[in-house]
């Protein structure tokens, strides 16, 4: 479990987290939604710790990364998986390499126990056979399996995702997303994710989180998500057009 | 002349913070190894074309300049050619042709990283990029460069013996006389020192303004060309400093 408590970041003058407090739970998919420039970034990357917030605590089971010294801070950061926006794979590495480098760098496994890991979070995103591949031969939808892969090879126990459907299409979008939604369930991992892709929102929001302007504005499932009838989050939802239609189709 | 100081002082605590412990050597070690191919490998083609012009061009100039004086004897041509080598033409113009090829180089492909969040990535993991994508840049550069200067060196004067071969100067005889005469070793210690100082000066430079890029491709080819101009005044001037202080 994650607790966020009274989080607050600027940059200089600007203030862009306003003091949000939240609770990211275990074996859940936990969305952090909004529109653009509410903060879902910046949140996402003082949980991953890119970013120190200037007041506030953020708490991994109870361990305040406040009180930790430089090296706790950068050891638990060995519990984290994280997909991002643009995959971020190492392109000067095979996607083999990719996979293996948290293994190179941070555990005694033999080459066999790496290989056999490697291949196992391969086949665990249907890519099996693409060891040998450079990112660059990969398309946007196999990167991000990839990239998912890399993120769960060291059995992280927290899993943060920015933004996971960008660029790609619905039918894709929908397999990561299962993905993400089916390893979670599998290894109990506490995983954030940061979107405002109301599909993903609906298919495995099992908390959401919605930001406006720097503040917490809203938070519940995604079952309550569909009860919101005014308002900035109201406007943010029936602004997608999956969820519009849907509207419509239950008015007549 | 604010901004210069800030910069400064970024600069000096990013090398600070590459020097800190590995978290797995033998991953630091192999990373210092694919540096040092590539930034000696790489390189090597490049200094020996050029070093062996420059060794011709050396013997040529001064073969007519000294002939048409006919006040010394033509064998001091290997002698000059020699000198000026070690002591300043392999070094000097290896160290400007490298912040070209090997700065540019390393700023650009961390500024991609940085652009492209892979640098986030690694940091993400737990990795301390100031040290793992920096330290072994340096490493390679400051271990490889002194051994391309060599190179450079024993390619300029078989470029100047060429040259004057071709050209009728003088017999191979005379200009092996002149490039073992007076031979010191004081000369090759100021061409490691040069070579040293001028690697550590190019790579970290380069690391510092790929590593702190912010922006998008503009900002990368301005890193680029910021690591190679600020690299190679930086080299000239630190050039001039060793040979006041140490000549």
């Amino acid at each position: 479990m994650i607790e966020m408590i009274d989080l607050k970041k600027s940059f200089g003058s600007q203030q862009v987290l306003k003091g949000i407090t939240a609770t990211f739970e275990t074996g859940k998919c936990n969305l952090i939604i909004g529109k653009s420039g509410s903060g879902k970034t910046v949140t996402l990357k003082c949980l991953v710790g890119l970013f120190d917030q200037d007041e506030g605590s953020i708490l991994y089971d109870g361990r305040d990364t406040g009180k930790m010294d430089f090296n706790t801070r950068k050891s638990i950061r060995q519990e984290f998986g994280m997909l991002f926006q643009g995959t971020a794979l190492f392109d000067s590495m095979t996607v083999e390499e990719n996979i293996r480098f948290p293994l190179d760098m941070f555990t005694s496994k033999s080459d066999s126990e790496k290989a056999d890991r490697v291949n196992f979070c391969l086949k665990r995103v249907n890519m099996t056979g693409t060891n040998k591949k450079f990112p660059s031969e990969l398309s946007g939808g196999m990167k991000k399996r990839v990239g998912i892969a890399r993120a769960i090879v060291n059995n992280p126990k927290y899993l943060f995702c920015d933004e996971p459907n960008s660029g790609l299409d619905p039918k894709t979008s929908l397999v990561v997303d299962e993905l993400i939604q089916e390893i979670t369930q599998e290894y109990n991992m506490t995983t954030v994710i940061n979107t405002h892709d109301m599909n993903s929102v609906m298919g495995f929001g099992d908390k959401v989180i919605f930001l406006h302007e720097g503040f917490k504005y809203w938070e519940g499932t995604k079952e309550e998500i569909l009860q919101i009838t005014s308002g900035e989050l109201f406007d943010f939802i029936f602004a997608s057009d999956f969820l519009k239609d849907l509207r419509l189709r239950a008015k007549y | 002349m604010e901004k210069a100081f800030a910069a400064l002082g970024e600069y000096l605590l990013l090398m600070y913070a590459a020097i800190s412990k590995p978290e797995k050597a033998r991953m630091y070690w192999l990373e210092t190894m694919r540096q040092c191919y590539n930034i000696g490998v790489g390189s090597l083609p490049i200094i020996a074309i050029i070093s062996l012009f420059m060794g011709a061009v050396t013997a040529v100039q001064f073969a007519y300049q000294l002939k048409s004086l006919n006040l010394v004897p033509m064998w001091w041509i290997g002698a000059i050619v020699r000198k000026s080598m070690i002591l300043e033409l392999a070094p000097t113009l290896s160290a400007l042709l490298l912040a070209g090829k090997v700065g540019s180089n390393i700023a650009g492909e961390l500024g991609t990283m940085r652009i492209s969040e892979q640098i986030d990535a690694y940091e993400i993991m737990g990795v301390n990029t100031s040290s793992y994508l920096i330290a072994p840049k340096v490493m390679g550069a400051v271990f490889m460069f002194p051994m391309l200067v060599v190179i450079s060196v024993f390619l300029g004067v078989l470029g100047g013996l060429l040259a004057g071969m071709l050209g009728g100067f003088y017999t191979s005889t005379e200009y092996v006389r002149g490039v073992q005469d007076a031979m010191k070793s004081y000369d090759l210690f100021i061409m490691f020192i040069k070579s040293v100082l001028f690697a550590f000066i190019i790579a970290s430079i380069a690391c510092y303004k790929g590593y702190t890029v912010k922006g998008g491709a503009v900002e990368i080819g301005d890193a680029s060309t910021q690591a190679v101009v600020q690299s190679s005044v930086a080299v000239i001037i630190v050039n001039f400093l060793v040979a006041f202080l140490l000549l």
